[in-house]
């Protein structure tokens, strides 16, 4: 007996219906996905921006709805508030930079000089970190960063001594976490370089250094840019880091969260001011013309 | 001694005594005494048959299968328990309505009370609620209110000054070293990360600046606020870390802090001899816990049932021995040499210690220390006031 004329004359109602139905076939396509970016995501998101707008009873802390621009003004109006949103913003570009500078030497040695096996195990080196749970990395920043900590115990025999709690262990640590995030899209582009573009560049006079701005810098910038977007973001939303290694330093996340039980509508306004300096990033970085390989 | 000091227990009992007058008067309250208009709730008056079950939000250690087990053998209420980190998030919890009790502390229970969130409670259908708690743990103003009862006290503990004896070698009698621009531990010392610390730079305050006027560091009128908050900036320059309960001890150990806020249980977790705690002569800020009834309670009779089983000398040491704290039921203390020297290193018994301890207690707009001819600022009021300390 012939198979293929019994999965012809087989009945498929489901696959019939979709093909006669174009329109059934895009929604059974989007459905899923479509709940999930509008129900759970933009429509919380939404909800959390208009609570920024409603009002608190001071005592019991219970949200009223209400419309108050208040909020907002004391974003401004505090100099506590601005100067922590100020400090966030340069923490965050701070990370991004030294992320950045660190991660193209990196990239570059790892392709063009290391061999097979040591460029197999800087890849596995690098992205080591990406194995541990985020809370596990920050307790040992923290024991790093501690007086009597690694650092220190380390470094101290030959007279350097570790920065302590602050503003600069808050860098390192976000500079820890959010490497892999840089390192590994610059590898990329980094390894997609052709040699022979060197050789043409030499070919023609160009000194080593006057290559990498001129031929290598072009091809890195997407790539650099791709890996900001997350190194920037996540600095800008995280409160861990300032809680641990922080000492007395505070962040737009440490704001919120102390806000978020006793003054939602003012944790959610604060939480307008990462979205905005992230939106005003994109909006540069997209002139650029980075974005279009993502 | 010092004049100045014997300012805050004088405050504190002429407080304690309000309200105790309050709860003696029966429901009736005397003229004078701090009234705040909450949502009238019924009590119960009688109790029905068990449950099969009791939600209960505590903090971590208050709740263990050590004695929930055989509470659950005994009336057939199985406990389900939820664990919460901060007072702020029980308050939230709580407002779900999914909850029967809550291990309120004295930052938390006032605002519940007022937000209609639990219910006054009947103690006669609480025989353990005796004699035997122990005074200081009676009648307190956050859990007493207009005369009715509103927690069953669970225990207590004092926010200590805790040192480094290595680096502090002679013990501090004040809280100097950790709020004057002098002190030479600046760089060294440990604040705690909220903003009801606020409150200890007001006791300290009381002591060092009388013609602030402050009589209760919870009721802070708008000038007062802003002499505390000018005091925690100062503070804020010479501070290595401001701590939560996940740092405290890393924070001493580590080496960063030689000085500062503790708690006796995270003290003694350092797990090092030379770690230190003084009670210093200006007094401190405390913290007392209270189980409290949802007002909606699904499940009132094994609430009550629990209330009471927890109360009795046995468990109610448990849990106190469990987390590092005096416990509420001072007759624990008299039943093994264990249980006698737990409460005398937490200090259970002893009231002349904890007349110096201010309980956490919510600052709201009406002044809890009697004062009418100003408004007092809320504990958002302290809420944004810290952001400006920490900014």
């Amino acid at each position: 007996m012939n198979t293929q004329t019994v999965l012809e004359r087989r009945p498929k109602p489901l696959s019939t219906a979709l093909y006669r139905h174009p329109k059934g076939r895009l929604a059974s396509l989007l459905t899923l996905p479509m709940t999930w970016l509008v129900g759970v995501y933009i429509l919380s998101l939404a909800l959390l921006l208009i609570t920024a707008f409603w009002t608190t009873d001071p005592f019991t802390s219970r949200v009223k709805p209400g419309f108050t621009l208040e909020n907002f003004q004391q974003l401004f109006s505090v100099p506590a508030y601005f100067a922590t949103a100020m400090r966030t913003l340069g923490i965050a570009l701070a990370v991004t930079v030294i992320c950045a500078v660190f991660s193209v030497p990196l990239a570059v040695f790892m392709v063009k000089i290391a061999g097979p096996r040591l460029r197999a195990l800087l890849a596995v080196l690098v992205t080591l970190p990406l194995w541990a749970g985020y809370l596990v990395k920050i307790i040992a920043m923290r024991l790093v960063w501690t007086e009597n900590g690694f650092f220190n115990w380390s470094l101290s025999p030959v007279g350097v001594e570790g920065p302590g709690f602050g503003v600069v262990a808050v860098i390192l640590t976000l500079v820890y976490l959010w490497f892999p995030y840089m390192a590994i899209p610059v590898y990329a582009a980094v390894s997609q370089i052709p040699a022979n573009l060197f050789d043409a560049s030499s070919d023609l006079g160009a000194s080593g250094f006057r290559t990498i701005r001129t031929v290598v810098a072009p091809l890195l910038l997407p790539s650099l840019i791709a890996g900001s977007v997350f190194t920037f973001s996540l600095s800008l939303g995280d409160y861990i880091a300032a809680m641990y290694v922080g000492g007395s330093t505070q962040m737009i996340g440490s704001i919120i969260a102390q806000n978020i039980n006793l003054n939602p509508p003012l944790a959610a306004a604060f939480s307008v001011v990462p979205i905005v300096l992230v939106v005003i990033y994109l909006a540069a970085v997209r002139r650029t013309g980075a974005l279009n390989n993502l | 001694m010092n004049k100045k000091y014997l300012l805050a227990p004088a405050a504190l009992a002429a407080a304690l005594g309000l309200a105790l007058s309050g709860c003696a008067s029966g429901g009736d309250a005397a003229p004078g005494e701090l009234q705040i208009d909450v949502p009238d709730v019924p009590q119960l008056d009688a109790l029905g048959d068990t449950e099969d079950e009791v939600n209960i939000l505590a903090w971590s250690g208050f709740v263990e299968p050590a004695w929930t087990d055989q509470f659950t053998a005994d009336t057939g209420c199985a406990v389900n328990r939820k664990i919460f980190a901060t007072s702020d998030e029980a308050v939230q919890l709580m407002r779900t309505g999914e909850y029967d009790l809550v291990s309120a502390s004295g930052d938390a229970s006032l605002r519940l009370i007022v937000d209609g969130n639990v219910q006054p409670l009947n103690t006669e259908l609480i025989p353990n609620f005796s004699d035997d708690i122990v005074e200081g743990m009676k009648g307190q103003l956050y859990d007493t209110l207009n005369g009715n009862v509103y927690g069953i006290p669970i225990g207590r503990g004092a926010n200590i000054l805790q040192y480094n004896g290595d680096e502090v070698t002679e013990e501090p009698t004040s809280w100097d070293v950790v709020w004057e621009a002098d002190s030479p531990y600046a760089g060294k010392i440990a604040a705690y990360d909220s903003p009801i610390y606020i409150a200890d730079a007001a006791i300290y305050l009381m002591a060092t600046q009388p013609e602030l006027g402050i009589e209760n560091p919870y009721a802070l009128d708008e000038e007062q606020l802003a002499a505390a908050t000018e005091l925690l900036k100062q503070q804020n320059g010479m501070v290595s870390e401001y701590w939560n309960p996940a740092t405290n001890i890393t924070s001493f150990t580590g080496g960063n802090s030689v000085v500062g806020t503790s708690w006796e249980v995270l003290r003694k977790a350092t797990g090092d001899e030379k770690f230190k705690s003084v009670l210093p002569e200006e007094g401190s800020t405390g913290w007392s816990d209270a189980w409290m009834l949802a007002a909606d309670a699904q499940h009132p009779n094994c609430a009550y049932a629990w209330m009471d089983y927890t109360s009795s000398p046995e468990v109610n040491g448990q849990i106190a021995m469990n987390f590092g704290m005096a416990p509420a039921n001072g007759a624990f203390c008299e039943t093994s040499d264990e249980a006698r020297e737990h409460c005398d290193y937490y200090n259970a018994t002893n009231e002349e210690y904890f007349e110096k301890v201010w309980f956490w207690t919510t600052p709201i707009d009406q002044c809890l220390d009697g004062r009418t001819d100003v408004q007092c600022t809320n504990y958002q009021d302290w809420t944004n006031a810290w952001a400006t300390v920490k900014g």
